[in-house]
Formats: structure tokens, sequence, C-alpha cells
């Protein structure tokens, strides 16, 4: 087994601006954010490749925006960061990190992030899911030692669905990848679509190995005309390899959603209102490039951990779980919302954006679209849909 | 055709008139937009830097200051003529201001730097750099100009700044969001709303410490579209108008009791708002519907809506006599 590759302190020990009122007394937080490198699938362009960044610098300017308050109130952060090579093993890193803090923030696969969670010892110590998007996390692979902060496939789906009621597109069909992340997305598309009772039809795989940048246009309309008809056209490709040849080229002329088209995301640079142009551009000025899905995820982590110190003045995992699942908790997320966390699946709610890569098409909830607890629950798995145990509900 | 003379007549002739005015920047149209208080209509609009958000005049109304906040400048503008006379040095990306009774400093949230930014009026230089929380936004000089108030929307607190000294004295925190303050009763009481908590906060200013939590709740509007952002207070501050945001309500609040006495429907996104000269009318900027609504304050009712530019921010009072 190799080492962890990339170890990276980020430690603060600069003069807290203690005000004569501060009530809180010396507070100290260590966090430690674990990544797993994941190789990328081969995929036919390499126009848009993944920063190698992503993640980390969410993390650092959550880190920053934590350090900013604590000096006021005498609380000091530190970040410190591991990145786990492809071939090394995640929960040796997670272990490793247990030894200095019990707060960790995960950015890696669902398998990873469950092993990790499951590890002696850490029972008692508080992670966020950073990075994983799969369903059954919140469901019934769920922890109660583990929140999450990326929203999953299910709030991306049902974000989608909620705009296609909306617009009246109520007949879908649907080209997924052969891909596990790819069958999953679908799956959960799928299944929502029948939730809002819109039509699905047709769902073909995309098993092409051509290279599609030079086929697209002969091979697109012919492999969509089998589909029949349909309102909008839904592609499920998690590795961004195929979809973006489908826009322009289906034999019937339709929109597009999913991975290409009208995206469902946790951010995006088109997102400005909300303030959240302040928050782009105290990105953008850290890292030189926009703020990314998962970059956004390890911000909110850091950030939901700032918020629950600063309000408690407790440094401890035992002490911020309570208060971020108790009604005071509440995170501004530059999203028009307060975000809070499911208590019955430790999920932050949040407000999901549907994007095209020049603007916002809309943000959901949707007008219309009503809760009795929170409109944000609307989105993803709902108390009586999770099947998740573990948080006492 | 009508229109174009009746413009040329505004440029050039109406600054003369009676009526006073309501000066109300737009936000993503880079202009002013001037509203006669007699007609209610928009009767000039003035081109300015970009991204125009904060707007005050000096106490005498000869000059208007603007934070053109993507110019990352306060712009000075003869309001006779609409022309920019200068630009004071304002630090990185401008956002709010507060101007200090003294008539000559300028205390400006620096919204990108976590700074407030002091500029001498006279001098065009900067006194002092503070640091404050991030996103530094909402400001408010007391009135006897010893304190001046930075509150922070992601540190989530309100910064004091002793004047003479220019170095905070106290941090307080409230809740989440933090966009807009005001000394009122004297200088007894500072209040503070909260976007995202959905609260204002009251404290004792002597103490610092707080007095009061205002909540509010409207029929059949979730409480996370309830977001209180700025507000004024009526003659006597015996009330305060509290615009709410996403939820298109004003909110009338007692100032003695702390209880919401009346909510009132206006544009959608409504963000700040300006009182005339006898306070018994009051205009709110509403950013989504890019109008401004007229609110009778006697009725307590909207009587009108009156369209200005896109994404209108801030609204400052001038008198014309």
């Amino acid at each position: 087994m190799r080492r962890p590759i990339h170890v990276l302190r980020v430690l603060f020990c600069g003069l807290a601006l203690m005000s004569p009122d501060a009530s809180s007394a010396e507070v100290s937080v260590a966090i430690h954010y674990i990544k797993q490198i994941v190789p990328a699938p081969p995929t036919l362009s390499n126009l848009d490749p993944i920063p190698e960044d992503l993640g980390l610098r969410g993390a650092e300017l959550g880190l920053a925006d934590n350090i900013t308050t604590g000096r006021f109130l005498g609380q000091t952060y530190t970040l410190t960061v591991t990145e786990v090579a492809e071939d090394a093993d995640f929960a040796s890193a997670a272990r490793a990190a247990r030894a200095d803090t019990d707060i960790l923030v995960l950015d890696a696969p669902a398998e990873q992030v469950i092993a990790a969670t499951d590890l002696p010892g850490m029972h008692d110590a508080l992670l966020f899911n950073a990075g994983a998007a799969d369903v059954a996390l919140r469901s019934d692979l769920c922890r109660a030692n583990l929140l999450h902060t990326i929203p999953s496939y299910a709030m991306k789906a049902d974000a989608l669905m909620q705009f296609f009621v909306a617009r009246r597109w109520d007949e879908i069909a649907l080209v997924a990848g052969d891909r596990p992340d790819d069958m999953a997305w679908a799956d959960t598309l799928e299944a929502s679509a029948r939730k809002f009772g819109l039509k699905f039809g047709a769902r073909k795989t995309w098993a092409f190995d051509a290279d599609m940048r030079r086929n697209a246009a002969q091979e697109v309309p012919l492999f969509t005309q089998e589909l029949g008809d349909y309102d909008v056209l839904l592609v499920a490709d998690a590795a961004d390899d195929f979809a973006r040849y489908i826009s322009f080229n289906t034999w019937r002329p339709r929109p597009v959603a999913g991975s290409e088209g009208l995206r469902p995301v946790a951010w995006h640079r088109v997102v400005e209102q909300w303030g959240a142009a302040q928050l782009q551009s105290r990105f953008e000025e850290l890292a030189g490039r926009p703020m990314l899905d998962r970059d956004y995820a390890v911000w909110a982590a850091l950030r939901a951990i700032g918020e629950a110190v600063t309000r408690t003045g407790a440094a401890d995992a035992a002490a911020l779980r309570e208060y971020m699942l108790s009604d005071a908790f509440e995170l501004a997320g530059f999203k028009g919302r307060p975000l809070t966390f499911r208590h019955w699946n430790g999920q932050l709610r949040q407000p999901i954006p549907l994007v095209h890569e020049r603007a916002l098409v809309a943000q959901a909830p949707l007008e219309g679209f009503l809760h009795q607890r929170s409109e944000l629950d609307t989105l993803g798995l709902d108390l009586p849909e999770s099947a998740c145990t573990a948080f006492g509900n | 055709m009508k229109l174009p003379i009746l413009t040329t007549c505004a440029t050039l002739l109406c600054s003369t008139a009676l009526a006073d005015e309501i000066w109300v920047t737009n936000e993503k149209d880079d202009t002013i937009s001037v509203i006669d208080i007699e007609t209610l209509e928009v009767v000039r609009t003035i081109e300015t830097g970009e991204r125009p958000r904060g707007i005050t005049f000096s106490k005498d109304h000869s000059v208007v200051y603007i934070c053109a906040s993507d110019s990352d400048a306060v712009q000075v503008m003869d309001p006779d003529t609409g022309e920019i006379l200068h630009d004071l040095p304002s630090g990185e990306d401008p956002e709010q201001f507060v101007l200090h009774p003294d008539n000559r400093h300028l205390y400006i949230a620096n919204e990108d730097d976590a700074i407030t930014t002091v500029v001498d009026t006279e001098t065009r230089t900067v006194v002092a750099q503070i640091d404050v929380g991030i996103e530094p936004e909402g400001m408010a000089v007391s009135p006897d100009g010893k304190i001046a108030i930075t509150t922070s929307e992601t540190t989530n607190m309100a910064h004091w700044i002793d004047t003479e000294t220019q170095e905070l004295f106290a941090n307080t925190l409230v809740d989440s969001r933090p966009r807009h303050a005001e000394f009122v009763k004297d200088g007894s009481e500072l209040w503070v709303s909260s976007e995202i908590g959905g609260t204002i906060t009251v404290f004792d200013v002597a103490t610092q410490a707080e007095k009061a939590k205002i909540d509010f709740e409207i029929a059949n509007i979730h409480p996370d579209r309830v977001q209180p952002v700025g507000f004024e207070f009526t003659n006597g501050d015996t009330h305060a108008f509290v615009a709410l945001g996403p939820s298109n309500h004003v909110a009338v609040v007692n100032a003695e009791t702390y209880e919401v006495e009346e909510y009132i429907l206006v544009g959608r996104r409504v963000w700040h708002m300006e009182f005339n000269r006898d306070r018994s009318q009051l205009f709110t900027t509403n950013g989504v519907s890019g109008d401004v609504t007229v609110i009778d304050v006697a009725s307590r009712k909207a009587i009108k809506s009156i369209k200005v530019g896109r994404f209108p921010w801030g609204a400052a009072f001038r008198p014309t006599n």
C-alpha cells in the first residue's frame, strides 16, 4: 500500500481580534479533509478536464471564511488535507486522520465513504459526505455519524421533474450510458419521473464505441429515431462522455436534459442571485476557475462546521452534530433560503439550480410544489421515502 | 410626439421645479431613475458607473454619492446636471455606505475585501481601513457620530467601530446574513436585519446587549421566503417599515412593542426604501419586478407601482427647495 501522496497542512495562528464582550473562551477546531483521487474514465472529448484541485479549493475557501469569523470570537480553525492516491487505501487515510481530529470531510465514492465511516473509533466522530450523490447513502446505507452536503441524485432528478411538470413536458425518453454510475443516475431519473406522474417512454443504452466527435451527426439521429415521440430527452452520462453529442442531433427536434442541456446542479458559475456573485468572485480569486458542484459541497461542509462552532462555542463532534440537526441551525448558502439538515438522514436541504452553460433557467423547488415541513423537502428522499433508521426516526 | 420634449425639459429645466424627488439606483442597468414625488413618474434617467447600489446625498443635498460596485468607485455626482464630478477612493467593490453626521466622512462597506473604508470626501483620501467580517454590507452611524456599524453577511455580525480611533470595540452576533443597520430613538437602540435568519435584532447601544428579536410571519408564505432587508422609521421612530425580500411584503413593526402590526403587499423581492419629506409616503425598490411601490404611510396601503430600471436597489430622497 502506498502512503497518501500529498499531505498539506494549512495552519492558522494569528492574533484573535477579541472584543470585550466576546463571551466564548478560546476554541480551537481541527478539520481534516480527505479526498480520494479517482481516475476519470476515458471520454470522447477532453474539452472540459476535471480540475485537479476540485473540492480542495472549496475546503480552502470555507476555512478562510471560518477563520475570518473566528478571529472576532477567539475561535481558531485548522484544516489538514489528505489526498489519497488512486491505488491507496482511503480507509487507512481516514483512520490516520481520526487520530488527530473527530471532524472529517470526505470527498470520495460511496464505497470508500462507507468504509471510512464504519471504521472502529469513528462512531463518535462527525463526518461529512461531500462527494457521493448515491441515493442509498441517504437511505438503507445511511450512518448516524455521516451528514451529506452534496445533493443526492434523487434531489437532482426531482428538481428536473418539477421543471417538466411546470412546463407540461409530460412525456419523457431516456438515453443512459452503460457504466454503473450512469445506470444509477438513469434509474433515479426514471423513478422520479414516475413519482411526479410523468409518462416514461423508451429507454435506450448508449453502448457505442465509435468516436462521436466525427460521427455524431450521422449516428445520433438514427439512434434516437427509435425512441418514438416524447417532449424531452433525458441523458444519463455521469462521466460526461457522450452526452455533449446528443443536443441538436436528435431525430425529433426536442430539448435535452440531465447530463447535458438543462442540468440540475449543486452549484454553477451562472448562479448569481442571492448574493452568490460574492461567493463566486471570492472563489475565482482563490482558485482561478469557477466554483463547481464538489467545491460547493466541501465549502458547505466547512461552513456548516463554522456556523455550528460560532453559535455554540463548542468544538467537539457530539455537540456540533446535535446543534446541526436541531431546529436552531441554519446555513446561509447563497441559494436564497437557509440550508438545514434533514433529521432523518443527515442530508443538507438545499435548492437545486437548473442551468445550461450560459444561464440559470430555474431554481427548484419550483413554485407550487408544496410540503408540510419545507418546500425543500419536495426534493430527494422525504421522511417516509427514506429507509434510514440510524438517526432514530 | 410628446415624450422626447418632456424628457428634454426634465433634463434641462426641471431640476429647478418644486417637486421633491426619489432617486433609485438600478443595479443591472447602470442607471439612476429619478421619480417626481408629485406626479409619481420617472422624470429622468441618469447613467452611472457599473452596478450602482448604495446611494446617499450630502447633508445639504449639493452632491449625491453612489456606490458603483463593479467600477470599484464611489462616484460623486452633481444632482442638477447628472454629471460625475469625480470618484472617491473607495476600496474594492463598494456596496453600501453611510455619511457621518460631520457631512465629511463616508464609511464604506467593501464587500469583496472584508474591509470598511473610511474616506474623507473633502481631501478625497482614505482615512482608515478596518478589518471586518466577510461580505460587509449594512452601514450605520449613531446620531452623535461616535459609533459606526458594519454588518457582515457571511460572518453574521454587527461590528462596532469607535469613530475616534477607527477601531472595533465590539462584535456582536446576529442571525444569518445581516443586511441593514439603523440607529433609532436618539441613538439608544441599534436595529439589524438578518435576511436568511428572518429576524431583526434590536441592541441596546450603551451595553451592546441584545434587547429584542423581531420575527415575521405571513400567512401562506413559507418562513424561508420571509427575508428582512432594508427598513426605515416613521416620524418619532414609532414604527419601522421593513422590506421582506422574496415574500414581496413590507412589514409595519411597532417600535415600542416590537410587534408586527401589518403586512403590505408590494412588488417582487423588495429590498430597500425611502420616505418623502414628511414621511407620509414610502418608496420601496423591488428588485425582481423592476419597479418601485409607493405606500401611503397613514393608511398602510400600496397606492402605485412605478416602473424603473432593472433590479432597482437603493433609494434616496432629494428635496428640491
